[in-house]
């Protein structure tokens, strides 16, 4: 039901009746019976919402005055060259780290404040493997499923679904130790699906993968977003990973520089493509 | 956040850990052969330590073999506990503590689950020698080994606490440990473990005031009197106030950005 009316419906109804509208660009509120508002209003229904967000580390500024949001059901790339702050932001939304300045959000809910909310609806994937390499794949799983607070047999249940969508059935008693790193990077995946999050963020999720692997988990990552709604905040070195209509955040030193379409970014920089928009981001302050 | 969730949360960390107990055997049996050693031949040799001494919480003359057991559970336990704040150490540095830390459960419950995995290690550490010192003629009653499991684990969650301390403070493996030098040694030599407090304080008085004043003692004490079926109030109280301040402690000074982000130069 809509937001403002008086009957509530469930979640996955909500969603997807939120979403189709978001496709439309029709604002329009909904709220599922966990009390969950889902919509493209962006101050309450984004998955991301970050205003004037600035952060230290002693008396390095990290993080100056960030202010961007991601709607549901898109994808956004986060680019920008080493040191930029992606990492610290990626962190922020974790709640790995304290919101010293500004204010986060995850579908409404603050980092600083409700972070419990917050976490229970993402799922993240960090540029440094994270898995147990000693455990098989489905114990790994499994974990993860524990500390969402899963019950173990949905957990069974949801793995099956996450290792067979992701091609990784026949391997899940496979010590991680014994994958590849593709392989792994998709475990990481299906485990970051597993409670179904309603935000992915990936942190330079396809470093150190060959072609293949790269070019499989983009259209994997891309399926879902389309189909079932799943806001994605990717970051990424690799300009070959950007399409043209890619919707991006370009960080330098710890600074939101552009935001939009790419194809609009290289056009108002006034180079001849996302590599050169890029290297420009890489060269010093005041250097052309 | 329902009560189940917490409770699957907590069985699936203790999960965790014994599938990687059970992953890593030979840790089982290096902790096993630490103190079958003293056991077999350090007490061996100061067998006629203890004669004619009635130790309490027994009430006549015992073998020092006997009196050494609930020491080197201890030691098993302080071990165990040192190695998982060690494996917390390491976590934090592969980054797979990051994945604990995304749980939408309290930091606190993950850190007080944490504890008691590692107190469930120590456990089955714990019974498994037991069951050798049989071997040894150290025969506590049947119910004093079911009387012995709240004090083990209370040992644990002190010495588990102490461990997450240290693990919070220290910022790199390699630094881990050369404190374990400075930590797990002078609890274990300056406590009741290896001798009685009164032959201690017949030796030395500032010795004695040490072991008196180190809380390794009274989990070691509360050890051997429940595995006799006795009861030391003093060892209690000191035993678990120990282990609620030090828990406390522990979950309050864990910062999980402490060097995660750290030792990656520009990874902001």
């Amino acid at each position: 039901m809509q937001a403002d009316g008086l009957e509530k419906i469930g979640k996955d109804e909500a969603k997807q009746a939120a979403f189709e509208h978001s496709v439309c660009f029709l604002n329009v509120k909904y709220v599922s019976v966990d009390g969950a508002v889902w919509g493209n209003d962006y101050s309450v229904s984004d998955a991301i919402n970050i205003e004037g967000l600035s952060h230290h580390f002693g008396n390095q500024q990290v993080l100056k005055d960030v202010s961007f949001s991601l709607a549901q059901g898109r994808q956004r790339a986060l680019l920008g060259p080493n040191g930029a702050g992606k990492t610290t932001l990626f962190s922020i939304l974790t709640c790995l780290l304290r919101v010293a300045e500004g204010r986060a959000t995850v579908f409404g809910n603050d980092v600083a404040r409700a972070s419990g909310k917050a976490l229970a609806r993402i799922g993240v994937v960090f540029q440094k493997t994270t898995l147990d390499l000693d455990l098989s794949v489905s114990q790994n799983l499994a974990y993860h499923g524990a500390i969402q607070g899963m019950n173990p047999r949905r957990v069974r249940d949801r793995a099956e679904q996450e290792l067979k969508r992701l091609q990784l059935w026949e391997r899940r008693d496979d010590p991680v130790r014994n994958l590849n790193g593709g392989h792994r990077r998709r475990v990481e995946i299906a485990r970051a699906l597993l409670h179904e999050p309603d935000l992915l963020l990936l942190d330079e999720a396809t470093a150190g993968l060959d072609l293949a692997s790269r070019v499989s988990l983009q259209a994997y990552i891309r399926s879902l977003v389309q189909e079932q709604g799943l806001a994605v905040l990717w970051t990424t070195h690799l300009v070959e990973e950007l399409e043209a209509d890619e919707d991006v955040v370009l960080l330098r030193d710890g600074a939101v520089q552009a935001q939009g379409k790419l194809t609009d970014l290289v056009l108002a920089a006034g180079v001849s493509d996302a590599k050169d928009l890029l290297l420009g981001l890489s060269a010093p302050p005041g250097h052309p | 956040m329902t009560a189940s969730a917490y409770f699957y949360c907590f069985l699936g960390v203790l999960k965790r850990e014994l599938q990687r107990f059970v992953q890593q055997r030979t840790r089982f049996v290096s902790a096993l052969v630490r103190p079958l050693l003293w056991l077999a031949v350090f007490a061996a040799g100061f067998r006629t330590t203890l004669d004619g001494l009635a130790i309490p919480p027994h009430h006549g003359a015992i073998s020092y073999e006997v009196y050494i057991v609930p020491g080197l559970v201890g030691i098993i336990v302080l071990f165990n506990s040192m190695q998982s704040s060690l494996s917390m150490v390491y976590d934090r540095e592969m980054g797979s503590m990051r994945i604990l830390l995304t749980s939408p459960l309290p930091r606190s419950w993950l850190l007080i689950s944490r504890l008691f995995s590692s107190a469930l290690v120590s456990l089955l550490q714990v019974y498994a020698f037991l069951l050798i010192a049989r071997l040894f003629a150290v025969t506590p009653p049947a119910w004093g080994y079911l009387a012995a499991f709240p004090a083990i684990v209370c040992s644990a969650i002190l010495l588990g606490a102490l461990g997450l301390l240290l693990a919070s403070i220290i910022d790199q493996l390699e630094n881990f440990a050369g404190v374990m030098n400075f930590v797990v040694f002078p609890l274990f030599f300056l406590s009741s473990a290896l001798y009685p407090l009164s032959q201690m304080r017949e030796a030395s008085e500032w010795v004695y005031w040490l072991c008196a004043a180190n809380p390794f003692t009274y989990a070691v004490e509360f050890v051997r009197h429940s595995l006799w079926l006795g009861f030391s109030p003093s060892a209690f109280w000191v035993t678990t106030t120990v282990a609620v301040i030090l828990t406390t402690a522990a979950v309050i000074g864990f910062d999980p950005s402490r060097k995660m982000l750290a030792g990656r130069p520009g990874a902001h």
